[in-house]
């Protein structure tokens, strides 16, 4: 015990506040001992939350997740205790994850973890195993002891996996049964957040382990006020919003899923930019090439950033529609500056590569938005896609033609 | 705030109200309050607002309504014409066991 008391001992000046926090529920633990017998009470884990992951818990071949600070001592098991604040490792992850780096390392163990000093009569709250949801989690719930069951969700985000199922009444259902979560706590009640309704149907996980849904908040940074109103959700909590901050993050998704496509056109275009009466020359396929991959570029940006940024503002309601304004807008600017000179035939190219590119990266946002449905984008889709077909065709024709 | 509208009379979210219960459960699953509980019953309020997420249909104890669910995504919907697969997130996603 003493030892383990002085591994909690504030050790610098700059955490010293959390730490004598910490220091005291750990003592605070060790004298009521008595209850820890009883198997129920956790004073283990507040002993134990305090305390850098232990030394026995090493084993060849496995590693202690960052996010784990200590273990939670409980009659079913042993339960990693989470941190609440994230590291500068996890802000560093989830840059590199928006622009699809490591994405496949994003998933975290399935399982129920425990943060701050939970007890029998802690709520349950449900998360993914997408690390930027538990992230999410457990930087948003300050002063507040629960229990998190993390559901094998294949490492993808609460709302996408419910709409596949994956976050879904069967996974809910057979993790509550793994960990044997009816005899960790008293009472029967696990909060989900409500972006995982698509895939769970609260009265057959009932049916299925015995414990009622009770749907929490669309944002996770909702959950204290959703607890201080006796987890009543106000109508604003329960609408999902779409941000200019919420759009822009999302706009390198965009870009890096294409970067196959975009480099394929922009090697065929360099290529092709060779092509005029001489047969073909290098010089040429230097300056026309470049010159159109660039316009391609701005196209690209045009639908892939621009257009998700100012989308509200933008007329129209279909997506390429408002793609292809801005497009349109940035190619003329384009043709009446860098491109003054380059004739009509290269101008009209311009216009309409643009003008196509922009607004087919720009309905490939609809992946990203929160209120876009299958109905109205494949409806969208059955006009759209013929009309850029059309116009980048059209472009490349002129383009081509311009040369001789 | 501006609001966030897509296409008009699309949606194919549908409320049988006489199956309906008023549990009040679908209002509250519902991402963007398309469905709302007046007169103890549910009715759509704002059928031009449904994403078509499923969440409602999925939680309704009596089975009152129906939408022909599933992701609002171009790009997987591009995917499930050349495979012939149901379209999903998955691809946008980038996860290795998909794509």
């Amino acid at each position: 015990m003493n030892q383990k008391e002085s591994n909690c001992a504030p050790t610098t000046g700059t955490e010293s506040a959390n730490s004598a926090e910490k220091l005291e529920s750990c003592c605070a633990a060790v004298g009521r001992n008595q209850q820890a017998a009883q198997g129920c009470s956790p004073p283990k884990a507040e002993e134990n939350s305090c305390c850098p992951p232990a030394i026995n818990h090493r084993k060849a071949g496995y590693r202690i997740e960052p996010f784990v600070k200590g273990w939670a001592n409980m009659p079913v098991g042993e339960i990693p205790v989470i941190e609440r604040k994230l590291k500068a490792i996890d802000y560093r992850g989830r840059i590199a994850m928006r622009w699809g780096i490591g994405r496949e390392q994003y998933m975290i163990t399935p399982g129920l973890y425990a943060i701050g000093s939970p007890n029998p009569q802690s709520e349950v709250l449900v998360s993914a195993n997408y690390k930027l949801s538990l992230d999410a989690l457990r930087s948003s719930i300050e002063g507040i002891d629960a229990w998190i069951l993390v559901i094998d969700t294949k490492g993808i985000n609460v709302w996408c996996a419910a709409g596949k199922g994956t976050f879904g009444t069967d996974e809910i259902v057979r993790c509550v049964h793994m960990v044997k979560l009816k005899n960790l706590v008293e009472h029967r009640r696990l909060i989900v957040p409500q972006l995982g309704a698509p895939g769970v149907a609260a009265h057959l996980v009932k049916k299925g382990c015995g414990f009622t849904v009770v749907y929490g908040p669309v944002r996770a940074n909702d959950l204290p006020d959703f607890f201080a109103a006796d987890m009543q959700a106000t109508a604003v909590m329960r609408r999902v919003s779409f941000s200019l901050l919420e759009r822009t993050i999302l706009t390198p998704v965009e870009i890096t899923m294409l970067r196959r496509q975009i480099l394929y056109v922009a090697l065929a275009l360099m290529l092709l930019g060779g092509i005029g009466s001489h047969v073909f020359n290098l010089a040429a396929a230097w300056t026309r090439g470049s010159g159109a991959v660039f316009t391609g570029i701005v196209g690209l940006l045009s639908g892939s950033i621009l257009t998700p940024m100012f989308l509200p503002w933008l007329p129209g309601r279909a997506f390429s529609l408002k793609g292809a304004w801005i497009g349109l807008g940035l190619a003329f600017v384009l043709a009446l500056s860098l491109f003054s000179t380059s004739g009509l035939l290269n101008q009209t190219a311009l216009l309409l590569q643009v003008t196509a590119i922009s607004s087919y990266t720009a309905m490939n946002f609809t992946g990203s938005s929160t209120y876009t449905s299958p109905s109205g984008v494949e409806k969208e889709m059955r006009l759209a896609i013929p009309c850029q077909l059309t116009a980048a065709t059209l472009a490349l024709v002129l383009w081509l033609w311009a040369a001789f | 705030m501006v609001k966030n509208v897509y296409l008009k009379n699309v949606a194919t979210l549908k409320l049988d109200s006489n199956k309906c219960i008023g549990c009040g459960l679908c209002a509250n699953v519902c991402p963007h309050a398309v469905i709302l509980i007046g007169e103890r019953l549910a009715r759509i309020a704002e059928l031009d607002r449904c994403m078509e997420c499923g969440a409602c249909v999925v939680n309704c104890p009596v089975a009152a309504l129906s939408v022909n669910a599933g992701v609002g995504c171009a790009s997987a919907i591009i995917h499930s014409w050349i495979t012939g697969e149901e379209p999903s997130c998955d691809c946008g996603s980038g996860n290795s066991s998909c794509c």
